[in-house]
């Protein structure tokens, strides 16, 4: 039975919850609004709210000084090339921890999990010296297989538990048909899977489009992605509010509209299947 | 019944993640203690032999050391408080009966989805500016002196920044945790009277403990390792420098390699005592 609930309480709840979801979205809302502002106008005193005269030079100065468009390319192939090739690597791994277990498979997941554990910080420099041995510093290609790596736990971890949700008796039964094990993964389990594929490839490329140590760190120009580009701000020259909420609106909007995609699949992914 | 065919058909579709994860964890890690016990300097002459401990000893009596135990302290701590405590309060709140909720969640979360640089950067210069940010604008309106954030209050700036990008998660996932709770044990806690404040305390904070102790543990992992956030404001000054960053300039800024990599052998075990924590729970939840 729901709570009866009077209006007058709903009321207040509406206007205390709204009152604090804008004040944390404000931020992210006076980035846009500041974007489309001219730079006098970013910092007018007292602030402009919506009565501004509305322009997008911002964005084309943006995109003409600092080649926007090449940072974006990096920061798509990066992370989706990574979170691919990590799901690649994982979907055969996940599968038969899932189906065919055995007295370890508890501890390889745990002890997967605690790779992810190892501090960036901890590792820099081996990595670093590597990267320049096999001429990978300020590669695409390097900074896919870092981020697949740090991924990789965290992909293998959220198929398994989707793929524990499949009920065993189905594949089985495709077994039973005589069904290979190419065919029963392929046929039998990928579709029944594919919404659980689905939300770990969503959650991953998410992770991987914020990720600002190793693309701080390992990349200089040729491969920087949207993070580096936007520390380049981090040292200002004159005015420059309107242009760097331009380009911060550009490094962000595509993955806040993903990220509210997969609001659901943030809490499995990032707790390890612990909160569901 | 899996068959022996299956089951080394499973060992096989195993062998690449794990080969990868183990390659990743033992061949960096190797090296780093390898360079730990040398004195490694890139630029200024190169390897220069086995030192033994003195790297390690030498990391921890140098004059920056304490001062970034106690930055790292306050960062992560203030974080963890200040996410918690919201993080309880607002899941609650959105577990309430409202209009709209889809959306105000949506707005709730959302700092969660902006990189570290934009939010770092955007706090810095559009809020936290002495002259032109909002706050600025803000306190000149009350009459007050515009605060020089970064560089009068700069952890406190940084905890505020680092809060609001993971106030989403603690949220996000206490407010899952509370719907989970079984409605009718507190509807009859209601008609029998209880309190809010009692059901609360008795009910609702013992259903989410286990929520809670995730959210501060894989938190903790995070906030060990910000690095970002503090690259972009400060660059490690006024006192800012964590023990990451602090691990960082002796590696990178300043090349001296055996003394980082002691530092980083700290910043491992540190991570892994917390790490071992975070295991048990979720190992025994592998149980259930």
């Amino acid at each position: 039975m729901a709570r009866a609930v009077t209006t007058r309480r709903k009321t207040i709840n509406t206007a205390l919850a709204w009152a604090i979801g804008l004040l944390i979205f404000f931020p992210i809302l006076w980035t846009i609004l500041t974007s489309f502002k001219t730079e006098g106008q970013a910092i007018a005193d007292p602030p402009i709210f919506f009565f501004f005269d509305w322009t997008l030079e911002n964005y084309a100065i943006v995109q003409e000084r600092s080649n926007y468009m090449r940072f974006l390319w990096n920061s798509v192939i990066i992370a989706i090339g990574s979170t691919l090739l990590g799901v690649a690597i994982a979907i055969p791994a996940a599968w038969s921890m899932a189906f065919v277990p055995s007295k370890r498979t508890k501890d390889i997941l745990l002890w997967m999990l605690s790779t992810k554990m190892l501090p960036a910080v901890g590792v820099l420099y081996p990595i670093y010296l590597i990267f320049i041995e096999l001429g990978l510093l300020d590669s695409r290609a390097g900074l896919v297989i870092v981020l697949m790596l740090i991924n990789l736990p965290i992909i293998v971890w959220m198929l398994y538990t989707y793929f524990k949700e499949i009920p065993g008796e189905i594949l089985e039964a495709a077994r039973m048909d005589g069904a290979s094990l190419r065919s029963e993964i392929l046929y039998v389990l990928t579709p029944m899977a594919i919404p659980g594929i689905a939300s770990t490839v969503l959650l991953n490329v998410i992770l991987a489009w914020n990720e600002a140590f190793w693309t701080l760190n390992l990349t200089a120009v040729n491969a920087a992605p949207l993070t580096a580009f936007i520390a380049s701000y981090s040292s200002p020259e004159g005015l420059f509010y309107a242009k760097l909420s331009a380009a911060s609106t550009m490094a962000i909007a595509p993955i806040l509209i993903l990220g509210w995609f997969s609001q659901k699949q943030l809490v499995r992914g990032l707790t390890f299947g612990a909160v569901k | 019944m899996a068959t022996q065919h299956s089951r080394s058909a499973a060992r096989a579709m195993m062998a690449p993640a794990v080969v990868l994860l183990l390659g990743w964890m033992l061949i960096p890690l190797g090296m780093t203690l390898y360079f730990s016990f040398k004195k490694y300097l890139p630029l200024r002459g190169g390897d220069l032999g086995w030192v033994g401990f003195e790297n390690y000893e030498r990391f921890v009596s140098s004059s920056a050391f304490w001062p970034s135990v106690q930055a790292t302290l306050i960062i992560v701590g203030g974080v963890l408080a200040i996410t918690v405590t919201l993080g309880i309060l607002f899941a609650l709140l959105l577990d309430q009966p409202m209009w709209g909720q889809g959306v105000v969640r949506i707005l709730v979360i959302a700092p969660f989805f902006v990189m570290p640089t934009v939010s770092a950067l955007v706090w810095k210069n559009m809020f936290m500016d002495p002259n032109n940010g909002l706050f600025a604008h803000l306190w000149r309106f009350f009459g007050a002196d515009p605060v020089v954030w970064l560089t009068e209050a700069p952890l406190f700036s940084i905890v505020l920044i680092v809060s609001w990008q993971w106030l989403p998660f603690a949220t996000l996932i206490l407010l899952t945790a509370i719907q989970s709770l079984d409605g009718e044990q507190l509807e009859a806690a209601e008609m029998d009277g209880a309190p809010t404040i009692k059901r609360f305390w008795y009910i609702i904070l013992p259903h989410l403990s286990r929520a809670i102790t995730i959210v501060i543990l894989i938190q903790t992992i995070f906030l060990l390792s910000i690095f970002a956030e503090i690259f972009v404001t400060t660059g490690g000054a006024f006192g800012t420098k964590t023990l990451t960053y602090l691990i960082y300039q002796r590696v990178l800024e300043s090349q001296n390699v055996g003394l980082g990599s002691a530092g980083g052998v700290y910043a491992i075990i540190l991570a892994n005592i917390v790490a071992i924590f975070l295991m048990r729970i979720v190992g025994k939840n592998l149980d259930a």
